[in-house]
């Protein structure tokens, strides 16, 4: 009976955020779809109703179904019987709910039986989802695929393909090879095209796919032949009724154990194109790995959220010394600061999630009509900004999600090393989120121009600028402050000139700047609601000292002494 | 086979699960306003049954049928989301007290106008009274079979079924004509989540009382959507006698509503002897636990 959208009342206060009322009147097109679906929504506030609706929906089979399986799903694991996968009891149960509840293909248009929902309900969901069991949510995750195919692919494909989704088909995007990680241009899978049977057919192998026996899945493959980099690589879309696909083997994880992560051996699989040749990795992939790593950032947050609530349940329960250690200021210190810190990533994923939602919105009209000069302006802006904050939501929700999930089992003591308790398996699950759609590390080297561009300082500008009550001014006294910092910091990095050198220092100068905006974003949800206060200010207390530490590091610091780090 | 005609019986109830501090008044009656009001849980069970069979039978036309005050529509929307077909609210000041011989006569009658149909499927019983005797009695009523305790469907044609019922010491599978009235226990399966979609459909969804008093302005929508109007049917509707309903239609009478507080907080172990089983048996008769 637990429902974990109605639950957290952080959910409808970002859905209630200001900037959803152009999001939805866009995703809607002045709600054109009324007359013709009996479920399409009549005006905004129908169309919030809705969200609401099936969010709650999301929330309690999450409740009540997936999170009570996530357990032995995590014992359990998926396996391979007669080259096929075979999900978990409990991964069976969870996909079954969430597919006859409707709840695969949300963001698609009604055309392909979707819902049409905007980005911000949709990573709700998988927050939500996260939440329940982080290795489930790649499983139901993988329905951007969908938004890919339906982004790029030919209409004869999208009208093959996207109405599968919500009969409950499941998607995979193959993109690793056992050379070809982090740097995707090594792919060499090969796509030839057959002219006898007029396909094209893929050969080769690919590794470490997540959910790789999937129904549709997305194959990046080298279709130009003789080339070695990213240009002479194509997308492809293949279908599992199809032969040609062997699972060789699934891999034993530390997290996410329900989640199968496949190595695959692709035989003369026929498989059809996706847009045009050659642009698979430096187009569709970069965009594939945009929306992968707002998922991952959703699944921070989810994994965040059941951390923080684990470890408040059992200091409240826990009694050392004759008290309850929740009493203890070591131990409430650390609850204070994680629940400012989910609060804190949330703030930052519902703002990029908002990003994402209006330059993709215009992309989708721009198919039907030609875009205004405003409106095209429009896009670019919030295209950059969904750019350069992807990376950093990413970067910043995954490796608090690790440090929350560490605190919380810390709180656990002794017992929350045991498998008796979630936080085990939830502290597993984390250990992920830093390392795949993009090592923090990448994230920094994403994120980065956002500092050398001075992209970053300019929205810190115009968050400075907002209107403020007056118990929150003081608050962004310290932000103001923070940000001379930052540009002192950014200055003296610049200076230098040295490529290597801004790499060595360019994570704490993104870090910099992640505190500053997040430190506003939470203001800003202050203005909105009371609730905010205690974790605006407990957050930017905390990293007005973290920024004054990098910057500290920074400005002592000499080109010629990275000579002592060399290796 | 062409579809069947399935009528779901539910009653919304006081949330009787999670009672806290506020569940009782002071007289002892049930303080209704501290409970959440919820679909009845095994009628839930009984909307699942039916939802399946139409899976089964494609063309099949689940209704559900409930009794109770105008915020009862709720009920009716709640199957709707999960895949009913239409809902029909027997609403009526005169319903008002009825017990459950009452209540089976007004939902008896409502059936009669609902003809023809294959099967009617109820909780076993409802959580605030408990007694499982509205299903069975609306059988008697409407002079067809009944199955009670049931927890799966074998088989269905358009002629009879076979059902398995859970009993205490086992199961029993039974055979019946249709049509037939089939209470479902607890342990057939749960209910299915609502549909997203059929959230977004239904959510509009409103009795005609429910319209004039509503603020929102879609009034155009109700008329390209007659699906959206939550019939309403009164005792004039349903053609019943009036002296057969509510307070003068129900012999049962309430002699006294105590409050019972139990105060023994351990287990005790008492011996196999006629005379501690007796005494035990006193006792609980005397504080009022059973009898």
């Amino acid at each position: 009976m637990a429902n974990f959208y109605t639950d957290n009342p952080d959910m409808r206060f970002q859905m209630e955020h200001p900037l959803m009322k152009k999001i939805v009147d866009l995703k809607e097109r002045n709600y054109q779809d009324k007359d013709t679906y009996s479920y399409a929504p009549r005006d905004f506030e129908d169309a919030l109703d809705s969200y609401d609706k099936v969010l709650e929906i999301v929330g309690e089979i999450c409740g009540d179904i997936i999170a009570p399986n996530a357990e032995n799903v995590d014992h359990e694991g998926p396996q391979i019987i007669d080259n096929r996968v075979i999900y978990a009891k409990g991964t069976r149960e969870n996909h079954e709910a969430l597919t006859k509840a409707g709840l695969i293909g949300m963001s698609l248009p009604r055309k392909y039986d979707g819902l049409n929902f905007s980005m911000v309900p949709y990573v709700m969901a998988a927050e939500l989802v996260s939440r329940a069991d982080a290795g489930f949510a790649n499983i139901w995750g993988l329905q951007d695929c969908a938004e890919t195919i339906h982004e790029f692919a030919s209409d004869e494909i999208k009208d093959e393909f996207l109405p599968r989704f919500n009969q409950g088909s499941t998607a995979a995007m193959d993109l690793t090879e056992p050379d070809a990680g982090s740097d995707l241009q090594a792919v060499q899978l090969k796509a030839t095209w057959d002219e006898s049977r007029q396909t094209w057919l893929l050969n080769g192998v690919k590794r470490f796919i997540t959910n790789g026996d999937a129904d549709i899945s997305l194959v990046l493959a080298r279709s130009e032949s003789g080339t070695q980099d990213g240009r002479g690589l194509s997308l492809y879309v293949y279908d599992r009724q199809d032969e040609g696909l062997i699972i060789r083997r699934i891999e034993n994880k530390m997290g996410i154990k329900g989640s199968p992560t496949c190595e695959l051996v692709f035989n003369n699989a026929p498989a059809k194109l996706i847009g045009s040749r050659k642009l698979g990795l430096i187009k569709y992939v970069m965009s594939l790995m945009n929306g992968a790593r707002l998922g991952v950032g959703a699944q921070s947050v989810g994994i965040a959220e059941a951390a923080y609530r684990e470890a408040v349940k059992y200091a409240q329960e826990r009694i050392q010394f004759g008290k309850n250690i929740i009493k203890f200021a070591p131990v409430y210190e650390i609850l204070t600061n994680m629940d400012a810190d989910v609060k804190a990533i949330r703030s930052l994923l519902y703002e990029t999630t908002r990003f994402v939602d209006v330059y993709k919105c215009y992309m989708h009209i721009a198919e039907d009509r030609k875009l205004s000069a405003e409106e095209r302006e429009e896009q670019k802006e919030y295209q950059k900004w969904a750019d350069l904050f992807t990376p950093l939501t990413k970067l910043v929700s995954s490796e608090y999600c690790n440090r929350i999930a560490y605190d919380s089992l810390q709180i656990h003591g002794g017992a929350g090393f045991m498998k008796d308790f979630p936080i085990e398996r939830i502290y597993r699950d984390a250990r992920i989120t830093t390392i795949y759609e993009g090592t923090s590390q990448l994230q920094v080297v994403a994120a980065i121009r956002g500092v050398t561009t001075g992209a970053f300082l300019n929205k810190i500008r115009e968050y400075e600028c907002n209107e403020l009550s007056h118990d929150l001014v003081y608050m962004r006294r310290s932000l103001i402050s923070m940000t001379e910092e930052y540009e002192k910091a950014v200055d003296t990095v610049m200076a230098v000139n040295d490529t290597e050198y801004l790499d060595f220092q360019s994570r704490r100068l993104v870090e910099m700047a992640g505190n500053i905006i997040i430190g506003y974003l939470l203001l800003m949800d202050a203005m909105r609601s009371e609730a905010y206060k205690k974790p605006a200010e407990v957050f930017i207390r905390r990293v007005f000292a973290e920024n004054k530490q990098k910057f500290a590091y920074v400005m002592q610091f000499d080109l010629k002494d990275l000579a002592a780090y060399k290796i | 086979m062409d579809g069947l005609n399935i009528i779901v019986l539910a009653k919304q109830v006081p949330d009787t699960r999670n009672v806290g501090k506020d569940a009782m008044k002071a007289d002892g009656t049930v303080n209704r306003g501290a409970l959440p009001a919820i679909f009845n849980p095994e009628d839930l069970n009984a909307l699942e049954l039916a939802l399946r069979i139409k899976d089964e039978h494609p063309g099949s036309k689940v209704t559900v049928l409930t009794m109770g005050p105008g915020r009862a529509a709720e009920i009716i929307r709640e199957g709707l989301y999960r895949g009913a077909d239409n809902g029909i609210l027997l609403t009526d000041r005169k319903f008002a007290g009825s017990d459950t011989l009452a209540t089976s006569y007004a939902i008896s009658m409502a059936i009669r106008k609902l003809t023809p149909y294959h099967l009617i499927v109820a909780g076993r019983q409802a959580i605030d009274g408990d007694t499982a005797q509205v299903g069975p009695q609306v059988a008697e009523k409407l002079s067809i079979p009944q199955i009670t305790y049931a927890e799966e469907v074998l088989a269905i044609d358009e002629k009879s079924i076979t059902i398995k019922r859970r009993l205490e010491r086992g199961v029993e599978i039974v055979k019946s004509s249709l049509p037939v009235v089939v209470t479902v226990h607890s342990s057939a399966p749960d209910c299915r989540s609502r549909h997203a979609k059929q959230v977004m459909k239904f959510k509009h969804a409103k009795t005609v009382t429910e319209l004039q008093d509503s603020s929102e302005d879609y009034i155009e929508l109700y008329k390209d959507r007659p699906y959206l109007e939550i019939k309403e049917w009164s005792v004039a509707d349903i053609q019943a006698d009036e002296t057969w309903l509510g307070l003068s239609g129900s012999p049962t009478k309430v002699k006294k509503v105590e409050n019972v507080v139990f105060t023994a907080k351990e287990s005790r172990i008492l011996s196999e002897s006629d005379a501690e089983i007796e005494g035990l048996m006193i006792e609980l008769i005397e504080n009022h636990t059973i009898g």
